[in-house]
């Protein structure tokens, strides 16, 4: 039987109190582990467009695709980090990266034919 | 009852793990250790041994199929030299730092360039802050033995690290050497069951092995934790070293001294060199020279205190480096470090430094008495002396 730990006061521990070697005793902490954060383009699905083919969800690298009664529901936004490999692989163009800080109504993002700084200008 | 065989150095470490019969040997050949996992992978074959044996495609995976299996709560054992070595590298921290007691011999050879493939120390001497046990054997019996009390060593509860074997390239690894091999009963209760502490494997409640732990985590812990061991290993190593003693009649400490009572200059010397060295300190003697020599077994951890109290009383110190540092004009890294251990003391011997042996360069004899010489004439002056001998150099 391995030892049980109590967690709850690991601020506070000396380097003496931790478990040897940087173990974890419970298994998939990287479900507690925010990754959303570091998003800067979210997926939106469009449901008219999904044909339930679970491409999606078969490349999703980071298990953030939510399935309900057999169907694609959308996203779990706290797990996916945004890299768009879904709406690359999706066969039936259902699956649209926007703006993170867009899509929060943090700013509004300016396409470089509307005249954003740094963007590309036609001669 | 023990066995008086004739092996090469390569064979005795595969008999020693053989006794020892690992879960997991992964491993990549690269001369001179080849002959290593090449007699083991046969023991597989011929059911010898009931190990799991994974060819890797490099020395990196080699190691990071040993860290895998270690996690996983195997017994794991590699095997490597030079080059090889220096691949694991990133994977040499990954093993001390998940705690792992993986036990590899690592045969020394020099790294490149200039390509060369025989003896020297640069390999293991590179790795020395990868928080690797290092023990340096001086022959295939010594090579056998410290692989044995090796395992004991890594898998105690106060240390779990891992433990390098080194032995000298082709001098050891390819010379038949008689050794006396324990019996295979005996070696195994030495060497007991290996029960991991968290294996990855425990299907009812599996741990989390090699985790991400950032700016807000407890790396600094982890790393002081990591140091904690590395200085609790060196009274295991003395303890696994008298037990050992009672099974074969063979004492291992961190060092070996000879004819040090009433020594006025004192070699230290590391792995094969110290055969050649030992069997000549009798004809000094019989010269009128005062000399003893300390054979260094345990360089990680550095036996610091005790290698100042064996040298205190003489009055300089020859130090015997298979291997540079180029960092300038520090010398090799034994010297650098016995040089820093004798900081506080206020009354120090003269310390010396012979580079000698690179990329196989042979020690015979005759090098010795040169060195000595050198050694006495610096020993006798009070003029400043050069600090860094080449020995063997053509120059």
């Amino acid at each position: 039987m391995r030892k049980q730990w109590d967690f709850s006061k690991i601020r506070e521990w000396s380097w003496r109190e931790h478990p040897v070697g940087p173990v974890i005793p419970v298994p998939a902490t990287a479900e507690g582990y925010e990754t959303g954060g570091w998003r800067s383009l979210r997926p939106v699905l469009d449901l008219e467009k999904c044909v339930h083919c679970f491409t999606c969800f078969i490349y999703c690298p980071d298990s953030a695709i939510v399935v309900a009664a057999g169907k694609m529901t959308g996203f779990n936004l706290r797990h996916c980090k945004g890299c768009g490999i879904c709406a690359r692989e999706c066969p039936k163009d259902a699956i649209n990266m926007v703006n993170e800080a867009e899509a929060r109504g943090l700013e509004k993002c300016l396409l470089p034919e509307e005249g954003a700084v740094g963007g590309e200008k036609s001669a | 009852m023990s066995k008086t065989v004739a092996l090469v150095g390569t064979d005795a470490i595969a008999e020693a793990m053989r006794q020892i019969n690992p879960d997991v040997v992964p491993a990549y050949p690269i001369t001179p250790q080849t002959a290593i996992v090449e007699a083991f992978a046969q023991m597989v074959a011929d059911g010898r041994v009931d190990s799991e044996m994974i060819n890797a495609e490099s020395e990196h995976s080699a190691m990071s199929a040993a860290i895998g299996a270690a996690a996983a709560g195997a017994r794991v054992m590699t095997a490597t030299s030079a080059q090889g070595l220096a691949l694991m590298w990133e994977m040499l921290y990954i093993a001390s730092g998940m705690r792992l007691p993986i036990v590899m011999p690592n045969v020394n050879r020099a790294l490149s360039a200039p390509i060369n493939i025989h003896c020297d120390h640069s390999d293991s001497m590179g790795a020395r802050d990868s928080g690797w046990i290092q023990l340096f054997s001086e022959n295939a019996q010594e090579a056998y033995d410290n692989v044995l009390q090796a395992v004991r060593i890594a898998e105690d509860a106060s240390v779990l690290l891992p433990v390098m074997v080194l032995l000298d390239g082709f001098i050891i690894s390819h010379t038949v050497d008689r050794l006396d091999l324990l019996d295979d009963r005996v070696a195994k209760e030495f060497v007991g069951t290996f029960v991991s502490r968290d294996p990855l494997l425990d299907a009812a409640s599996p741990p989390s092995w090699g985790t991400f732990d950032g700016l807000g985590g407890y790396y600094f812990e982890f790393k002081r934790a990591q140091a904690q061991a590395m200085m609790n290993a060196a009274a295991v190593v003395s303890e696994v070293g008298r037990q050992y003693a009672e099974i074969s009649g063979r004492h291992y400490d961190f060092f070996e001294t000879h004819r040090m009572e009433d020594a006025e200059l004192a070699i230290v010397a590391a792995g094969s060199a110290a055969g050649t060295i030992r069997s000549m300190i009798d004809e000094f003697r019989a010269e009128g020279i005062r000399i003893g020599m300390v054979k260094l077994r345990m360089f990680r951890p550095f036996p610091e205190r005790e290698l100042v109290d064996a040298l205190s009383r003489v009055r300089a110190v020859a130090v015997f480096d298979r291997s540079d540092t180029f960092a300038g004009e520090m010398g090799g890294p034994l010297f650098v470090e016995l040089r820093a251990a004798f900081y506080e003391k206020e009354k120090r011997p003269q310390l010396l430094n012979f580079i000698y042996g690179l990329g196989g360069r042979d020690l015979p004899q005759a090098l010795v008495r040169e060195a000595v010489s050198l050694f006495k004439a610096a020993a006798g002056s009070n003029e400043r002396q050069k600090r860094i001998i080449y020995l063997g150099l053509r120059d």
